[in-house]
C-alpha cells in the first residue's frame, strides 16, 4: 500500500510540475508584484490551460501524499517521493527545452542520491 | 514595485523553501493527530483539514504553491528543482529535533550530499538562454553578473 501510494504521488507529482512550469513559461515573466498586478496575473492564469491540468494533477497528488503520510513517517514519505526528481529533470531538457550544463546535471545526481540516503 | 531579477529569484527560493517545509511539517503533525486515512471515506479526508495543525499546513502548502509558480515564471524548472531541494534536508532535520523521528549516519550522509548539490546548482544560471530570440542586453548583463 505504502509503494503503492508512492508511485502515485511521483507520477501526478511529475505530471503536475512540468506542465506548471510549462503553463507559466506561456504566462511569461512576473515582473510586477503590487497586490493589483498580482490579482491580475491569477485571473489570467485561471485561464490558463496549462495550470488547470497541472492543479487537477497536484490535487491527486496532494491526497494522495496525505494518505502516505497518514500511514508512513515524514521523514519515509518526503525522500521516497523524491523520486519525481530525475523523471522531472528529463522532462526539462526534452519537453521544456532547458539548457543542463554539467554543473546541473552533477547537482540534480547529487541530490537525488542525497534523498535516496535520506530514505534509507 | 519592481525588483531586480537576482533579488526576486533569492526572494522567493526561500519563501518556496520554508513554506514547503513548514506546511509538510504542520501536516504530518496534524495527520498524527488524526490517525490513519487509508480505506476511509472522502469524507474523512475534509474532516481531516478541520484539525488546526492541519488547516494551517494546508494554508502554507497553498502559499508554497503560488510562490513556486511565480518562480517558475523565470526560472528553470531544471534550476528550481535541485534548489529547493534542500528543504527535504530541513524536514530530516526537524523530524529529528521535533518529532524524535530516527536520524541515522547514512541519513546525515544524505543530507551532505544534497547540500553539496543545492551548492552546484546554485551555481548555475537560473534561466537557460532562450534559443530561439535574441536576448534584451538587459537581461544578459544581469545573467553575467548574478554567477
Amino acid at each position: 500500500m505504502k509503494w503503492l501510494l508512492v508511485a502515485i504521488v511521483v507520477a501526478t507529482t511529475t505530471v503536475g510540475e512540468v506542465v506548471q512550469a510549462m503553463g507559466m513559461k506561456h504566462h511569461g515573466e512576473i515582473h510586477d508584484f503590487s497586490p493589483t498586478a498580482l490579482g491580475r496575473v491569477l485571473a489570467t492564469l485561471t485561464r490558463n490551460r496549462y495550470i488547470l491540468i497541472s492543479f487537477l494533477a497536484m490535487a491527486f497528488s496532494f491526497f494522495a501524499f496525505m494518505a502516505l503520510i497518514s500511514v508512513a513517517d515524514l521523514s519515509f514519505a518526503v525522500p521516497a517521493t523524491a523520486a519525481s526528481y530525475v523523471m522531472e529533470t528529463i522532462l526539462a531538457k526534452v519537453l521544456l527545452k532547458e539548457h543542463i550544463g554539467f554543473k546541473r546535471w552533477a547537482g540534480a545526481l547529487l541530490v537525488t542520491g542525497g534523498v535516496t540516503l535520506l530514505s534509507m | 514595485m519592481i525588483p531586480s531579477y537576482r533579488i526576486k529569484t533569492r526572494i522567493f527560493t526561500v519563501i518556496v523553501i520554508l513554506t514547503n517545509v513548514f506546511g509538510n511539517f504542520l501536516l504530518g503533525l496534524g495527520l498524527r493527530q488524526v490517525g490513519s486515512l487509508v480505506g476511509r471515506s472522502p469524507l474523512a479526508y475534509i474532516f481531516a483539514l478541520f484539525n488546526p495543525l492541519v488547516a494551517v499546513g494546508v494554508g502554507l502548502l497553498i502559499a508554497w504553491m503560488l510562490s513556486h509558480m511565480a518562480l517558475l515564471s523565470w526560472a528553470d524548472l531544471s534550476y528550481v528543482l535541485p534548489i529547493t531541494s534542500i528543504g527535504y534536508a530541513l524536514t530530516a532535520f526537524m523530524g529529528w529535533i521535533f518529532l524524535h523521528e530516527l536520524v541515522s549516519p547514512t541519513r546525515w550522509a544524505g543530507v551532505a550530499l544534497i547540500v553539496l548539490g543545492v551548492i552546484m546548482v546554485g551555481h548555475t544560471a537560473p534561466r537557460s538562454p532562450k534559443p530561439d530570440a535574441v536576448a534584451e542586453p538587459e537581461t544578459v548583463l544581469e545573467e553575467v553578473f548574478t554567477r
